[in-house]
């Protein structure tokens, strides 16, 4: 119990900090309606291609803005040596990884739930729907899982923004695969059961990295 | 001495591998002579997997102990290995194009090859990019963790994203028996020789330690 206290406080704290600043939501907002607009201009904006190139449009969407709201993970807390202070509280690493990744999600699907429907609304195109939504939601958890693993590590090392997309994306593939797909045929109205596979593997993605993310974390952000 | 007995019988088996390959194992019907580099391709796959294990095992035993010595060897056998994943790459293109007519094709084995190439990319980048020299060495075995956990994930999503390889013949017994003993002695003669390669990758490594410990004690 004690171990969700102190992991809901980090989580707070990055929450109240960003209700302040609103530094990460509304700015990767923004870069997520410009992503949107550059790849409605690359694929045309035909009715029929859309509904061929849409799932890949969301999906590149989301990594990318993924990449750059994890990065502002931990990059306000080296600025100001919150990370040194952060390190010297008497709570575990693994309250700190859960604690910034719980609020990475929150971010994550915040920023999600607004560009869904914007996407809805420019593309002309049912996406608000249950199982598009329960993949977004899963495949979310995965990038934020792996993802405040990298962002810790990220910031460590000399070039800091770079270094994310490098590991993040490679590893991320077979959410991305999965997640298009699914949406694929949730987009044609395909039943729940031939998406199952592609949301099996997303949920096994989720829990492995959970898991594995939770014991390396130490690892990364020890001095 | 190990070193040598392992370069005899890697040479050897080489030379038989050849032989085999050219000379016993039956020309394909429908692919013909292209079908030999089914030879080469399938151990490169193989090696790229084997030395990312064994990237791995370094890793976690690093992250564990924080002795160097295996943080040489998940180094050592992440460059053997993406050099044999570059092969695997080339060599499946060199297949590809006579088979499916273009150089490259999103087929999941080859596409699974190039996310594995580009997670041996990540580990070195992590290396490079650190501060300091032992914090590269830890970051490095988290990408080498999470890399090798990721990789039957990749697997997973790209068989079920496309359809299948000829390589599932193999395994359902549709393989000629000489063509499979040649495949057999070819995989063999070439995890001899990245066992011989690692061995030396690893010397030469605690060499440059030894060197630069002993400079410092000049200096």
């Amino acid at each position: 119990m004690k171990f969700w206290n102190q992991a809901i406080t980090i989580t707070w704290k990055d929450t109240l900090s960003e209700m302040r600043t609103r530094e990460v939501i509304s700015s990767v907002l923004v870069f997520t309606l410009l992503v949107i607009v550059i790849f409605n201009f690359a694929f045309g904006a035909s009715q029929e291609t859309m509904r061929l190139v849409a799932p890949g449009i969301l999906w590149a969407t989301f990594a990318f803005a993924g990449v750059l709201s994890l990065n502002r993970a931990f990059i306000p807390e080296k600025e100001q040596d919150c990370l040194e202070g952060l390190m010297a509280c008497p709570i575990s690493r693994e309250a700190i990884y859960v604690g910034k990744m719980l609020a990475s999600l929150l971010f994550m699907l915040i920023i999600e739930a607004i560009a869904l429907p914007a996407f809805a609304f420019l593309f002309n195109l049912p996406v608000l729907t249950l199982p598009i939504v329960t993949i977004t939601i899963l495949a979310t958890i995965g990038f934020v899982a792996v993802g405040t693993l990298f962002s810790a590590l990220a910031i460590n090392t000399r070039a800091r923004e770079m270094v994310l997309p490098i590991l993040f994306l490679p590893v991320v593939v077979p959410v991305i695969i999965s997640a298009v797909n699914a949406s694929r045929l949730a987009l044609s109205g395909k039943p729940w059961s031939e998406l199952a596979p592609w949301l099996q593997i997303i949920g096994v993605f989720d829990v492995i990295f959970l898991v594995v993310s939770f014991l390396v974390f130490s690892y990364v952000i020890e001095e | 001495m190990k070193r040598t007995i392992l370069l005899w019988v890697s040479l050897a088996l080489m030379v038989a591998a050849l032989y085999l390959i050219f000379v016993i194992a039956p020309i394909e019907r429908t692919m013909g002579i292209v079908q030999k580099i089914f030879y080469l391709m399938v151990p490169m796959g193989w090696l790229a997997l084997l030395s990312f294990l064994a990237v791995f095992i370094g890793s976690i035993l690093y992250l564990k102990k924080r002795s160097p010595r295996w943080d040489i060897l998940a180094y050592s056998s992440a460059e053997v290995g993406i050099v044999f994943t570059t092969l695997a790459l080339v060599t499946g293109s060199i297949w590809a194009k006579p088979v499916w007519g273009v150089w490259w094709t999103w087929e999941p084995r080859l596409t699974a090859t190039l996310v594995l190439w580009l997670i041996y990319l990540a580990y070195f980048m992590a290396r490079s990019f650190a501060t300091e020299e032992s914090r590269g060495a830890t970051f490095a075995a988290v990408v080498g963790i999470i890399g090798f956990i990721d990789i039957p994930i990749v697997i997973l999503a790209t068989t079920l994203w496309r359809g299948m390889h000829p390589g599932a013949i193999i395994f359902k017994g549709g393989l000629d028996p000489a063509m499979l003993l040649t495949l057999i002695v070819s995989l063999v003669a070439f995890t001899a020789l990245y066992s011989l390669i690692l061995m030396q990758r690893v010397s030469m490594s605690n060499n440059e330690i030894e060197i630069r410990r002993m400079k410092e004690l000049i200096s």
